[in-house]
């Protein structure tokens, strides 16, 4: 089935949170700090403004807690007494004329008394620099199978290495904005936003209303990749605030440079491998600890350092492991999600220190993959037995075969030795990624769903989980279409409205096909069941039978249900962290081929293989997209995505200075899919959305290590970097300089 | 706001000569950069070229290519006489942005810009090119490469008006054009060669890696002279006479020196240490 | 409208051909052509995504080629002609919809644009690789290849006489 609502998208007919009419609006902007830390000892308003003309808000016209409401509730709406990171939100102000707001936002001064900021998470804070617990630790996890220590002194051979990611700034092409209205009492925010449910709940805290006087609706949304699962709470609480106070339409969405430099990023990380081996390259034991950088909030980081640390150990086969994950407070914006969610920073680590472990002992990097790969039977760090039936080696033959990876290496060989400038080579990532909410993530969510039959025999999918380009309306429309045996025309997506659907969990984590769209399948299922049709009945039948119930009960719903249920034989230990972690991993293996001229140091990726089992694949077009552009975020956050830090803030926040790739930037991806249905995700499918952004940066890095001898150990490899490391041709196991922040 | 809409050439020449603060506005793809939050951009008086037709043509004559003071990257780029007497042009407009930029960005614009990072200047100056102001004055007509006396300053009167770029039509034994940038396209240069050789000599132009783009004596004269050069490394004392490379928020200082002498030294492998 | 320091802005008269039609717009000498196009015309299929030039999203046609209309100020369109996605035919563009060209939509309809042009322009591809001529539009979702593989099959639907206008 094509994409639902292409042709809208295509001719420019899909509105966007900035498109939509809107009458007798004010436009709203925000006042920012300018200090990373310390006590706001006044706001001044500037003398040239005739402030009379605009609504003015700060923390005092917070009707409820002043907190935008998330894991922890230590993040304020409006900035109140003091101040945690530069941009972080003082006054709220608004005024018919978007121009005028942004000179009047110009002409307010956030005097602040300046303390000592934290802003460098991989070294001790200072006592000054103390502001979260005793040790500015927001989160401390700990995964331990076997004995780590007993193993590693036993262990005939140890390599050791240190790894480093940066942030990456997700550049949705549509940038945050939200709109907030009264409707008689009725608090109305419409938006750009992945979780409906997450804004109506800090809005119903924030402002004090209960549910039945706050309406959320997602508004198409352009691109979301995690950035717009927390954030948009607070740019809805201000648009809110200021709809309030006014009592006229509010329309509030960010400029490039403040989305890029005020909303969240990739958690940066640091992440330390002490592996124990036999010599022929067998894992005997694991010793990774990873710390990342929350920055001056809790947020997701909690979260993001649990599935960090899941991911850490790799899909490999170990029966010591020790995983120790730190969170930490720094004074830098907060951090918050991205695609992969911790997963792509641990698992950089973890695929490049395969390759250094390969390089140190002499063994074939294919070789070593294939010795310690999960086999059926097995288990994971967490102790989980991986018993799916996946061949995990054919998906890792299977992309080896593609790239032509054992022919070209002599094709390298022969290509270095004759060219003066130019070096070319392969590498290779073997990763995995948990669809879904970790542990009992998925049940403390609840989710629940409706299928309704609609009066003239079609189907009505409600549920809060959002079209933010990676194919949900499409694919909801498949299952539902299919389970009931429909024609497309015949399904409707309703409007993600929080006063019309249930709560089916947040637009995240992989799991809208895999987790809501099983949903959709019993939800369907309970449908016909409510119209005294068995499983068999399909089609014709089907909607019959719905016309035949509404002519029997006028006026009523007629709606089908679905609840989450765990899957059989899953079970989680959240004290110990261990268990099963994930219902199902999707396993990859991805080989990249890059070219790097020695005069620049620049590296090209000519050819890029990307094979995967994710399941059941169910619209081909859909997902060959994810992986492909998935892919070539990668490819940015490996090369060329470099956040340059000032005060804990994105100096180079505009698109000349922090560049994605375009398109002629990178190569066709090339995409194949290895299938093995799953029978709890929908139609057999795992989650697919983010395993693609786990691969790409460690096949490139050891793919730049192959072909020029050089060591990279941290992304983004700029050619800055590349050409220090290959005019010093640093040894394993050295570190970068700390970049000043 | 204010902006003036001249109909002639004439007429715009007066409204500058009238006011020395006005700024005046050919494609807008650098002054209106950032537009809406550059609130002080506004206050200021612009003089709008665009409908100054005379000036868009691009003409050949028997020894010159004479850019008009609007002709586009995209013009070049679509003529076919430049592709073959002047391709360092083709290859530097190609670079420019993308094709949205090529299509409004002109070469006058970007001479007056004065950025160091610009991405046409450096090509014009390996060609000779010779900047024609106009003004209430008078014409006048001044080498490129001594157009620049300072970071963004040049030697532009707030009167006068590029009103064309002439290139000499000469034989080039040699010529190319090298622009590193952090990706390939849409890319502001982190160091930028552009290179030729004519009857008239060695024309070496940098950018990116001083306070203005300007030409490199010290590194003509090791190719004048055939002074023999084994290593990127023997190239870094003429460097250091020409250029003066900075850390700024898209590279280092480090790495614009060791590229440009990379650069250099690998494209010029055959013409070091040989004599004209 | 009105400004804090309550001085009216003088409004300029600009008259143009759009998608086809003449117009005429009152506007402040401080819009650019997005902002006309958006706020004032409801012209909503041309997005704003970064206020550089750089992403593209703002692509319209001004005089037949690409431009981004966040760097044009309206006052320069007076007497020439400017075409926005609205005026392509949603006919021609099954190809885009086959292929995977759109995931979340935001950088859209500047694709189409430009990718339209190439389709109009085959003889580029003589000097021109289909990348490079896309690469002033950013993608953030597809990786690009949704969107190379559907300007391919457009050309080839040109060639086979296809969807011609």
């Amino acid at each position: 089935m094509k994409r639902r609502e292409a042709l809208a998208k295509l001719t420019g007919r899909e509105r966007y949170v900035d498109d939509l009419p809107l009458q007798d609006f004010l436009w709203g902007m925000t006042v920012r700090s300018p200090a990373p830390r310390g006590r706001v000892t006044a706001t001044r308003f500037g003398k040239d403004v005739d402030w009379s003309q605009f609504v003015v808000v700060d923390h005092r016209d917070i009707p409820g807690p002043n907190v935008v409401a998330l894991i922890e509730q230590d993040q304020p709406v409006l900035a109140a007494d003091y101040v945690r990171h530069v941009h972080e939100p003082v006054l709220l102000l608004a005024h018919p004329s978007r121009d005028s707001v942004r000179r009047a936002v110009r002409a307010v001064d956030v005097v602040i008394a300046p303390e000592s900021p934290a802003l460098d998470f991989r070294i001790a804070p200072a006592p000054d620099q103390i502001q979260y617990g005793p040790d500015n630790v927001l989160k401390h996890l700990q995964i331990v199978k076997g004995d780590v220590e007993r193993a590693l002194a036993q262990a005939p051979v140890v390599v050791s290495g240190t790894y480093e990611t940066g942030a990456q700034e997700h550049v949705y092409l549509e940038t945050q904005g939200m709109i907030a209205y009264l409707e008689g009492d009725v608090l109305v925010v419409k938006g750009s936003m992945q979780c409906p449910y997450y804004v109506l709940k800090a809005l119903q805290q924030a402002l004090a209303r209960d549910e039945t006087k706050v309406r959320v609706i997602q508004t198409p949304t352009g691109g979301g990749f995690g950035g717009k699962e927390e954030f948009p709470s607070h740019i809805a609480l201000h648009a809110a605030l200021l709809a309030l106070k006014s009592g006229r339409p509010v329309k509030l969405i960010y400029d490039r440079g403040e989305d890029m430099a005020a909303t969240t990023k990739r958690h940066p990380a640091r992440v330390r491998h002490r592996t124990g081996l036999s010599r022929d390259g067998r894992l005997l034991a694991q010793d990774i600890e990873v710390v990342i950088d929350g920055g001056a909030y809790v947020t997701l980081s909690p979260v993001v350092l649990s599935r960090a640390i899941i991911h850490a150990a790799g899909p490999y086969a170990c029966d010591h492991v020790r995983i120790t994950g730190r969170a930490m407070f720094t004074n830098a914006v907060p951090f918050g999600a991205f695609r992969g969610f911790g997963a792509p920073q641990s698992q950089f680590a973890g695929e490049r220190h395969m390759d250094v472990i390969a390089r140190t002992l002499g063994v074939d990097a294919v070789e070593l993959r294939r010795i310690n790969l999960l086999r059926d039977g097995q288990t994971t760090a967490t102790g989980q037995a991986i018993r799916d039936g996946t061949d995990r080696l054919a998906v890792l033959e299977r992309a080896l075969e593609l790239s032509r990876y054992r022919e070209k290496q002599p094709e390298h060989a022969a290509f270095n030795a004759t060219h003066t400038t130019l070096r070319r080579g392969s590498g290779l990532s073997t990763f995995y990624h948990g669809a879904g909410f970790t542990g009992g993530g998925e049940v403390a969510l609840k989710s629940r769903l409706r299928v309704a039959g609609r009066p003239d025999g079609g189907v009505e999918v409600l549920s809060a989980n959002i079209e933010m380009g990676q194919g949900t309306l499409t694919v909801f429309t498949e299952l539902a279409a299919t389970r009931l045996g429909l024609e497309p025309e015949d399904v409707t997506i309703a409007e993600a409205d929080t006063s019309r659907v249930p709560n089916s969990g947040p637009t995240v984590a992989s799991r809208t096909t895999m987790i809501v769209g099983g949903l959709i399948e019993r939800a369907a299922d309970d449908l016909r069941r409510r119209v005294g049709l068995d499983d068999t009945a399909r089609g014709g039948t089907v909607k019959q039978a719905i016309r035949r119930w509404h002519r029997e009960h006028p006026g009523e719903p007629l709606l089908g249900e679905a609840a989450y249920e765990k899957p059989p034989g899953i079970a989680w230990d959240d004290k110990t962290y261990r268990g099963d972690a994930y219902g199902a991993f999707a396993w990859a293996a991805y080989v990249a081929e890059v070219e790097v001229d020695l005069r620049t140091c620049a590296t090209r990726v000519i050819d890029f293989v990307a094979v995967q089992e994710v399941g059941k694949v169910l619209n081909p077009t859909l997902a060959r997209g994810q992986v492909q552009g998935g892919v070539v975020q990668g490819i940015g956050w490996a090369l060329m995505e470099e956040c340059k830090w000032r005060d804990g803030a994105m100096a180079n926040n505009q698109l000349t200075n922090y560049l994605i790739p375009t398109s002629d930037d990178v190569p066709s991806v090339r995409v194949a899919f290895l299938e093995n249905p799953y029978p709890h995700g929908a139609g057999g499918a795992k989650g697919l959305g983010e395993l693609p952004i786990d691969g790409p940066a460690p096949a490139i890095l050891n793919a730049v290590a192959r072909a020029t001898g050089a060591d990279p150990r941290a992304i983004p490899l700029t050619p800055e970097k590349l050409m220090e490391l290959v005019d010093g041709q640093a040894s394993v196991g050295a570190q970068h300089a700390a970049p000043l922040r | 706001m204010n902006v003036l809409l001249p109909a002639t050439v004439p007429e715009a020449l007066d409204q500058l000569a009238n006011d020395g603060t006005a700024v005046p506005i050919a494609g807008g793809t650098d002054l209106l950069v950032h537009w809406p939050v550059r609130v002080e951009a506004h206050e200021r008086t612009y003089v709008d070229l665009s409908r100054l037709d005379s000036l868009r043509p691009l003409r050949w004559t028997a020894d010159e290519l004479l850019l008009g003071g609007l002709t586009t990257y995209w013009d070049v780029i679509r003529d076919d006489r430049a592709s073959q007497e002047f391709p360092l042009l083709v290859d530097a407009a190609r670079q420019v942005g993308a094709i949205q930029i090529q299509a409004r960005g002109t070469w006058a614009g970007n001479i007056v810009n004065a950025s160091p990072a610009a991405d046409g200047v450096p090509v014009l100056m390996a060609y000779d090119a010779v900047v024609v102001l106009e003004s209430r004055r008078g014409r006048e007509e001044v080498p490129l490469d001594r157009f620049y006396s300072g970071y963004k300053e040049m030697k532009r009167r707030p009167d006068q008006l590029v009103v064309g770029i002439r290139l000499p039509r000469r034989r080039y034994s040699y010529q190319v054009f090298e622009k590193v940038g952090a990706r390939r396209a849409q890319a502001i240069a982190k160091v930028g060669l552009a290179i030729t050789r004519s009857g008239a000599g060695w024309r070496v132009v940098a950018a990116s890696v001083a306070p203005t783009i300007r030409r490199c004596p010290a590194v003509e004269r090791l190719l004048e002279t055939g002074t023999p050069i084994a290593s990127p490394e023997a190239l870094r004392p003429a460097l250091a006479q020409d250029v003066a490379p900075i850390d700024d928020i898209r590279s280092s200082a480090q790495y614009r020196t060791h590229v440009m002498a990379r650069v250099l030294y690998h494209d010029l492998r055959d013409f070091w240490g040989k004599r004209a | 409208m009105l400004r804090p320091f309550g001085r009216r802005m003088a409004a300029l008269s600009v008259s143009f051909t759009l998608n086809g039609s003449p117009v005429t717009v009152e506007i402040d000498p401080a819009h650019r052509l997005l902002d006309t196009l958006r706020y004032q015309l409801a012209l909503t299929g041309t997005k704003e995504g970064c206020g550089e030039g750089e992403c593209g999203a703002c692509t319209v046609y001004l005089d037949g080629l690409p431009v981004n209309s966040c760097l044009i100020p309206t006052y320069q369109v007076r007497g020439h002609r400017v075409e926005t996605i609205e005026s392509l035919d949603p006919g021609a563009l099954e190809p885009f919809e086959r292929c995977g060209a759109t995931q979340c939509g935001a950088c859209t309809p500047g694709v189409v644009m430009t990718a339209w042009w190439i389709r109009e322009h085959v003889e580029l591809l003589r000097t021109h690789s289909i990348r490079e001529l896309m690469a002033g539009n950013l993608c953030r979702c597809t990786g690009y290849d949704g969107i190379i593989d559907s300007v391919e099959e457009a050309l080839g639907e040109r060639g086979r006489g296809k969807g011609e206008g």
